[in-house]
């Protein structure tokens, strides 16, 4: 199996603060991914590590099978495109296409002349007066006609109202469809993601705290209700992930392979929203109790 | 040729809601053998979902031999479901009221009867799986 990218103790610090720490993943090709997480969790310095704009401090990182930003080759081969979608304000639509085609030997000019008249931009209109949505498109074509192998792309539609992030995702899907590459996108609105992720990587603070399949976690964890007991008392089989009691009743989110077949709780399938944000506040809790200590000596 | 619809809050996998949907229509006779399906490229461009799942999608209809791949051609029907009998679907709508009127007049709320039927609905299809 290939791997479009592929980190082990990947690690990057900025100063004293680790942006990314203790990574270890392998992502399969093929896959529309999403990078998920609140601010500041380490969405960015993944993606940069994996286009090789910036070197890992600890551990390793391989983009479709070799070192990232190794060379020209390599550089082809990965379509990124910044957070908020850069282009050059004050050149056109035309000089834009023109300096991709001069700075990219696999440049596909076919591919790039159709999707400028797809969307409508005149190619005379410099990037700086289009709108939001448009620039976010006129920066997919530029990544996409260099016929790229995989797309990186840091929260492409965070900027976007709710029709042109649709618009845009929609040409995303269709470029997938027709061409078959991989996809890496980051975003904090899950909602995007469901509709087009068949892959899913949960970072916070830092830390990678869940990845895989969409379809394989949603079918592997639960939210499990029924009378009072402790998460110690559970079959081993069962990961719990979050739980919460009430005076009568416990609840818990477990991850598990087993089908539960105990009939004294009641199993409700999760949401992917549900999954994520339970991923992200068990993280926010266990921040929470290793800064408490700290605060009693404060006092 | 069918449209698909996608039901955001629905709770159910994007892939599942395009196969069910095909069992709908077949069950209602929108589709039937012969009728080609929309080609993933066309179902990506309306609804704006990750082709792998409409892929997916089509693959367990064809492993439930509903359709089959033809490469080059599209995805086509190969297979009609029975429809559901009406005489049938209302003599169950009418004992199912008659047994709902008895849980209620037991003093049991909608939220009883509710949990009730999730835990038989689960029993059974549970059952099946197993």
């Amino acid at each position: 199996m290939s791997f479009v990218i592929e980190a082990s103790g990947l690690g990057k610090q900025y100063g004293r603060r680790w942006a990314l720490r203790d990574c270890t993943l392998a992502i399969p090709d093929g896959k529309v991914v999403g990078l998920v997480g609140p601010n500041s969790a380490g969405k960015t310095t993944l993606l940069h590590l994996a286009v090789g704009l910036v070197s890992p401090t600890s551990g390793s990182i391989r983009t479709l099978g070799a070192n990232p930003g190794e060379g020209p080759v390599q550089l082809g081969r990965v379509g990124f495109v910044a957070q908020d979608t850069p282009v050059y304000g004050k050149l056109s639509v035309a000089q834009h296409l023109r300096m991709g085609a001069w700075l990219n030997p696999r440049w596909d000019p076919g591919i790039a002349a159709s999707r400028i008249e797809q969307l409508g931009l005149d190619p005379r209109q410099r990037a700086g007066t289009l709108s939001g949505g448009q620039r976010a498109q006129l920066a997919l074509t530029l990544a996409i006609a260099k016929s790229p192998e995989c797309l990186i792309l840091d929260e492409p539609v965070a900027s976007l109202d709710p029709l042109a992030r649709r618009e845009f995702l929609r040409s995303l899907m269709e470029i997938v469809a027709a061409q078959g590459i991989s996809v890496v996108l980051s975003s904090h609105l899950i909602a995007d993601l469901e509709r087009v992720c068949d892959y899913l990587v949960v970072l916070v603070g830092s830390r990678l705290q869940v990845a895989g399949e969409v379809s394989d976690l949603l079918s592997s964890h639960h939210r499990i209700s029924g009378p009072r007991r402790d998460a110690s008392g559970l079959p081993p089989s069962l990961e719990v992930i979050e739980e919460s009691h009430t005076g009568k009743q416990s609840t818990f989110l477990i991850r598990t392979s087993d089908p539960v077949h105990d009939p004294a709780w009641t199993v409700r399938p999760v949401t992917l929203d549900d999954l994520v944000i339970t991923y992200m506040s068990r993280q926010a809790n266990t921040s929470e109790r290793t800064r408490r200590p700290q605060l009693k000596v404060m006092s | 040729m069918i449209e698909f619809q996608l039901d955001a809050a629905s709770g159910v996998a994007t892939y599942l809601q395009l196969v069910q949907q095909v069992h709908q229509a077949l069950q209602l006779g929108l589709l039937e053998p012969g009728d080609r399906l929309p080609t993933a490229q066309q179902v990506v461009a309306q609804l704006a979902i990750n082709p792998n799942t409409v892929l997916k999608a089509y693959r367990d209809l064809e492993r439930e031999g509903l359709v089959r791949a033809r490469p080059g051609q599209g995805t086509f029907v190969i297979r009609s479901l029975p429809r559901t009998d009406p005489v049938a679907q209302n003599r169950f709508l009418s004992s199912m009221t008659d047994w709902l009127r008895s849980a209620r007049a037991e003093g049991l709320g909608p939220d009883d009867i509710e949990a009730i039927y999730r835990t038989a609905f689960r029993n059974c299809f549970a059952e099946g799986v197993a």
